[in-house]
């Protein structure tokens, strides 16, 4: 072991405290979302549980993975990997949510010989109304 | 330059030094954590289209999930990363046993988990809530609700094997820590080890709320 290489390596140790503190943070975000979760507030519902996953992301991300003081290329790998998620999930709501927009939208079952159709329609009360059939986007 | 007296255990042939070589792992795992985000996106993508598609019925199913074991399974997760995180800075400041005993929490909290996602898949498949064909249960309305349950079972169930895989890693990080291997100068299995458990953290962090909370 030389003292030359030791030397280089300059270990990044956080406090103890701060891990706690985090572990606490994300703790209290849970019950947060949790207690939020009773109530009914339509859209805001979603918006509300995803803000609240998305803070505790960003700390495990940035502490417990130690993105915050990493070089900034893992960041840029991780970033990059939501952006791309984006994009794949941003684009197929635009197509399955606006397709009628362009062409009539005609509802028929895409394999009407599939086997979940058949067993649905003799099982499932609920779904004798044309199970097969996925419906428009609402209007 | 004497380079067998200079030469680090750790350090493999191709590698200038410790810095480099640990840098390098980072780089190689964190490209894997984003094929394991895109992996996990697909499914993602699937729950937003038929959620979209089925917005009645999703909230109708989403009723059926036990609230309280997924609540206290999002505790026992987010306890885990911690004393993982918890594992690797015993590490840094070469303190081994401890180190030992936060793997030791680590695992047995992902241990946990698993036996709670078993109680709730067990009662699952007692009722008949399963995917796609296999799907029996009579109690929810809307149409293709075994749509949920098929989401459901591939969303979590990848995410189980995930943590299976970790307890395989962590119980591995045991051993060498117990054969001495780590040191304050090389340590890097842990390091990806805990990049790899906050990842499956992170990806339930969302599964939460969007299954058992929101619907």
């Amino acid at each position: 072991m030389s003292t030359e290489t030791s030397s280089k390596h300059q270990l990044h140790v956080l406090p103890v405290s701060t891990y706690l503190g985090v572990g606490a943070a994300l703790l209290v975000l849970t019950g947060i979302t949790v207690w939020v979760a009773q109530f009914h507030f339509g859209e805001w519902n979603l918006i509300v549980a995803m803000a609240v996953a998305v803070t505790k992301a960003i700390l495990v991300a940035l502490i417990f993975m130690h993105l915050l003081w990493d070089n900034k290329v893992y960041m840029v790998i991780f970033l990059s990997s939501i952006l791309f998620l984006g994009i794949f999930i941003v684009l197929t709501m635009f197509d399955t949510l606006r397709r009628d927009d362009i062409y009539d939208y005609v509802d028929k079952p895409i394999n009407p010989n599939a086997i979940i159709y058949q067993i649905d329609s003799t099982k499932t009360p609920a779904a004798s109304d044309s199970t097969a059939v996925p419906p428009g986007p609402a209007h | 330059m004497n380079h067998a007296a200079e030469h680090p255990t750790h350090l493999a042939h191709h590698f200038a030094d410790m810095e480099q070589q640990k840098e390098s792992a980072k780089l190689g795992m964190w490209f894997f954590l984003l094929t394991e985000v895109l992996t996990f996106g697909g499914l993602f993508c699937a729950y937003a289209v038929y959620r979209a598609w089925y917005p009645e019925m999703f909230s109708n199913a989403h009723r059926e999930l036990n609230v309280m074991m997924g609540t206290i399974n999002t505790v026992v997760l987010i306890t885990s990363s911690l004393t993982m995180a918890l594992a690797i800075r015993s590490m840094q400041i070469d303190r081994k046993n401890q180190t030992m005993w936060y793997l030791f929490f680590t695992f047995l909290l992902a241990g946990t988990f698993m036996v709670i996602k078993y109680f709730e898949y067990t009662h699952k498949i007692h009722v008949g809530q399963l995917p796609g064909k296999f799907y029996s249960f009579e109690g929810i309305e809307g149409s293709n609700p075994h749509i949920f349950f098929s989401i459901y079972f591939m969303m979590t169930g990848l995410h189980g094997i995930h943590v299976l895989g970790g307890m395989c890693l962590i119980a591995w990080l045991m051993y060498k820590t117990r054969k001495n291997t780590f040191s304050p100068e090389y340590y890097t299995p842990i390091e990806m080890t805990g990049l790899f458990w906050h990842l499956v953290d992170l990806i339930w962090i969302f599964l939460f709320p969007l299954f058992y909370l929101i619907g």
